[in-house]
C-alpha cells in the first residue's frame, strides 16, 4: 500500500502505473533495455537474448499454472513445437522471421489446445503428470518424423534477415527477443485486467464455483492451455533463430521442469514473478559456471564438480524456495519496497 | 511351435517381470502418497539410491551381498524418514502441487550427490542372484527367461506378499489405512498419525530401493536410471494413485505393455506408448482403474 496515492475511479484502481513515481521507474527500465545491448560484451548479449526467450515461456506458463492453476510438465515440448515450425517455414518455405515466429506460436496453440483437452476430465496433480505424456509424444514425433523435424541430427536454419541485412550476433538477435518479451509481458499484464482473465483466475481458485457463475471450463481450460502453448511456440521460434540449430535433446522434461521451477521461484500469480524467475534461473547456472572458472586455478576439481553441482542447486533453489519463500521473488521484491515506501515506519 | 507366438511368449515373460518391479516400485509409490497425500516424483531417484548403496557397501566397502543388502536398505529407509520428518512435516497444509515440486527438487539433489559420491559413469552392480537362466515348458517348446528377470519377479512376489500380510494383519498396517481412510477419524481414536507418516515415508524408501538393487543387478546402474521414475509414475496413475492392487495391476500391464511395443512396434517406441494408453485410459477413467473418486464438495 503507498501512502497518499488515494484511488477514487476504478478506472485509476485499474491502472498499471497508480503514480508518476511508477511511470518514471518505467521509463528508466525501458531506456536500460534499449541501451543494454550497447554496452553489454557478447556473453552478456547473448545471456540477455536467453533471458528474453525465457521470460516468453515463463509468462506463458504462468498464464496456465500460475492464473488457471492448471500444472503443466509439457511446456517445453510446446516451445520445440514452435521451434521446429518456424524452423520448417523458414527453410521450405522461406518465410521471413517475422512471419515464422507467430506462426510457431500459432501451430504450438494448436498442439497446446489438442494436449490441454484431457484437463477437461482430468484435474490437479493427475493432470500434471498427463502433461508429461505431452512431453513425452511431442519428443517422440520429433524423433520420428525426419522429413519435417530431421529426426535426431535436428535442424539447422539460415539466420533471421531484415531489408537483406543477416541478423547473426546475439546482439542483433536482442532486437526480436526483447520487444517480443516486452509485448507478452504487456500482453500477459492486461490480459488480467479482462475477462478471460478473470474467468482464469476464477477457475484457479475454484473450479466448480467458477462453472456455477457461468464460465465455460471448457472454453477457458482450452484457452488458457492454447495461449500458454502460443507463448511457448513463440519464444521456441525465437530460440531457434538464437542458435540456429535444434535438435530433439533441446525440449525435454528436464526444460519444461525449469520452467515450472522459474514460475515457482519467482512466485506464482504475478506477472513480475515470472520475469523474476526467468531472469534467477537463467542467471544462477552462469554465475555457477564463473563461480568454477574463478576457483579452478586454486582447486582443479571445480570444473569436473560444476554439474553436479548445478544440479544440487536447481533441486536446492526449487526446494528452499517451496519451504522458506514460497511466494517467491515477487514476495520478496514488494517487502523490499514497501519497506522503502513506508520508512521510517515498519509493517 | 511357431517363432512368432514362442517369441511373443518370451517377450511376455519378460515385460512381466520389469512389470513385477514396476508394481513394487508403484507399491512405494502408493503407501506414501495414501499415507500423505504427496506425489513423490522423486520415486525413480529412491532406486537409485538405493541400487548406490548398495553398490558402495557391495562393490567398494567389500561387505558380503547380504550384508550390504539389508544396510542398502536401513540406509534407504533412514533417508526417506528423515526427509519426511524435516521437510514433508513442515510442509504440510502446503498446496499439492507446492509439495510434488519439492519431490522434483529433492530429486534433482539426489542426483547431484550420487554424482559427486559416484560420478555419472554407468557401473554394475555385483551379481548376488543365481545365473542359472529358466526355462519355461511349452509342449514341444520352450520359452526362455533370464535369471535375473525370474529371480526379481519371484522376489517381488515374496515381498509383495509381505507386504499384503502387513497391511491386512499388523496394527502399523492397520493404523496406515485408517490415515488413508481418513486422517481426522485416525487421530481421534489414538493413532500416531505423524508416526504414520514417518513410517509410510521408510517403507516406501525401503520399497522402492529395494526395487532398484534389483533393477541395478539387472540392467546396471547410473545417475541417470531414475528415469525410471518416469514408468513407475506411469503404472501408478493408470492403477490409481492410492491403490495398491492398481500398483499391482497397472505394473504388469505396464510392463507387458512396454514389451509388446518394444517388440511389435520398436524399442525407442515402447515409453511413447504407455503414455498414449495412459491418456487415453484417463479420459475414459479420470481416478484411474482403481483409484479412489474425488468427492468435491464446495
Amino acid at each position: 500500500m503507498r501512502i497518499g496515492s488515494a484511488r477514487q475511479t476504478y478506472a485509476a484502481d485499474e491502472a498499471i502505473f497508480k503514480t508518476n513515481v511508477q511511470r518514471l521507474w518505467f521509463a528508466a527500465l525501458a531506456v536500460a533495455l534499449v541501451l543494454l545491448p550497447f554496452v553489454a560484451s557478447d556473453y552478456w548479449q547473448l545471456l540477455a537474448c536467453l533471458i528474453a526467450v525465457n521470460v516468453i515461456a515463463a509468462m506463458g506458463l504462468m498464464i496456465l499454472t500460475g492464473f488457471t492453476g492448471l500444472v503443466s510438465l509439457g511446456h517445453a515440448a510446446f516451445m520445440g513445437v514452435g521451434a521446429y515450425t518456424a524452423a520448417y517455414l523458414s527453410n521450405h518455405v522461406a518465410l521471413p522471421f517475422w512471419l515464422t515466429i507467430p506462426a510457431g506460436g500459432f501451430v504450438a496453440a494448436a498442439v497446446g489446445a489438442i494436449f490441454g483437452i484431457p484437463s477437461l476430465r482430468v484435474k490437479g496433480l493427475y493432470l500434471a503428470l498427463t502433461t508429461i505424456a505431452a512431453s513425452f509424444i511431442l519428443q517422440s514425433i520429433f524423433f520420428n518424423w525426419p522429413a519435417v523435424t530431421g529426426g535426431a541430427r535436428g535442424l539447422s536454419i539460415e539466420p533471421a534477415s531484415i531489408f537483406g541485412h543477416a541478423l547473426v550476433t546475439p546482439g542483433a538477435i536482442y532486437w526480436i527477443a526483447m520487444p517480443i518479451a516486452a509485448l507478452s509481458v504487456w500482453w500477459a499484464r492486461n490480459l488480467l485486467r479482462t475477462r478471460v482473465g478473470r474467468a482464469f483466475i476464477a477457475i484457479r481458485d475454484r473450479d466448480i464455483s467458477a462453472e456455477l457463475l457461468g464460465i465455460d471450463l471448457l472454453r477457458y481450460k482450452l484457452m488458457s492451455f492454447a495461449l500458454a502453448s502460443f507463448y511457448a511456440g513463440m519464444a521456441g521460434a525465437v530460440w531457434v533463430y538464437l542458435f540456429r540449430v535444434i535438435t530433439p535433446e533441446s525440449f525435454r522434461l528436464l526444460e519444461s521442469i525449469f520452467f515450472v521451477a522459474a514460475i515457482i521461484v519467482g512466485g506464482l500469480g504475478s506477472v513480475r514473478g515470472a520475469i523474476f524467475g526467468a531472469i534467477f534461473m537463467t542467471l544462477v547456472p552462469e554465475f555457477l559456471k564463473i563461480g568454477a572458472s574463478d576457483l579452478a586455478p586454486y582447486w582443479p576439481d571445480a570444473v569436473k564438480l560444476l554439474s553436479p553441482v548445478r544440479t544440487i542447486v536447481f533441486g536446492a533453489l526449487i526446494v528452499g524456495f517451496l519451504m522458506f519463500e514460497p511466494l517467491g521473488l515477487n514476495e520478496i521484491w514488494q517487502r523490499t519496497r514497501r519497506r522503502f515506501a513506508l520508512w521510517p515506519f515498519r509493517t | 511351435m511357431n517363432p512368432a507366438i514362442l517369441d511373443f511368449i518370451e517377450f511376455s515373460l519378460a515385460g512381466l517381470c520389469v512389470g513385477a518391479l514396476y508394481a513394487l516400485t508403484g507399491i512405494g509409490f502408493v503407501v506414501v502418497y495414501k499415507a500423505t497425500r504427496i506425489i513423490n516424483f522423486a520415486i525413480g531417484e529412491f532406486m537409485m539410491i538405493g541400487a548406490y548403496f548398495f553398490f558402495g557397501l557391495a562393490a567398494q566397502a567389500e561387505l558380503p551381498n547380504w550384508a550390504a543388502i539389508i544396510l542398502a536398505l536401513i540406509a534407504a529407509g533412514t533417508v526417506g524418514g528423515f526427509l519426511e520428518r524435516f521437510i514433508f512435516r513442515r510442509l504440510i497444509g502446503e498446496s499439492a502441487i507446492s509439495v510434488f515440486m519439492v519431490t522434483i527438487g529433492l530429486a534433482s539433489i539426489m542426483v547431484g550427490l550420487v554424482e559427486i559420491a559416484w560420478t555419472a559413469d554407468p557401473r554394475s552392480l555385483p551379481t548376488f542372484l543365481p545365473d542359472q537362466p529358466f526355462f519355461v515348458p511349452l509342449g514341444s517348446a520352450e520359452a526362455f527367461l533370464a535369471s535375473k528377470n525370474g529371480w526379481s519377479f519371484i522376489i517381488v512376489a515374496a515381498i509383495m506378499a509381505a507386504f499384503i500380510t502387513v497391511f491386512r494383519f499388523w496394527r502399523g498396517g492397520i493404523a496406515l489405512r485408517a490415515t488413508a481412510a481418513d486422517q481426522q477419524a485416525a487421530y481421534s481414536v489414538g493413532i500416531n498419525v505423524p508416526g504414520v507418516f514417518s513410517f509410510a515415508w521408510i517403507l516406501g524408501a525401503t520399497t522402492a530401493a529395494a526395487a532398484g538393487i534389483l533393477v541395478g543387478s539387472i540392467s546396471g546402474i547410473s545417475s541417470a536410471m531414475g528415469a525410471i521414475g518416469l514408468s513407475v509414475i506411469v503404472v501408478v496413475i493408470l492403477g490409481g494413485l492410492d491403490s495398491l492392487a492398481g500398483a499391482l495391476v497397472g505394473g504388469l500391464l505396464i510392463g507387458w505393455l512396454e514389451a509388446m511395443a518394444s517388440l511389435y512396434i520398436g524399442g525407442e517406441y515402447k515409453q511413447v506408448a504407455t503414455f498414449v494408453i495412459l491418456l487415453l485410459v484417463l479420459v475414459v477413467k479420470p481416478y484411474g482403474l482403481f483409484g479412489t473418486h474425488d468427492i468435491e464438495r464446495l
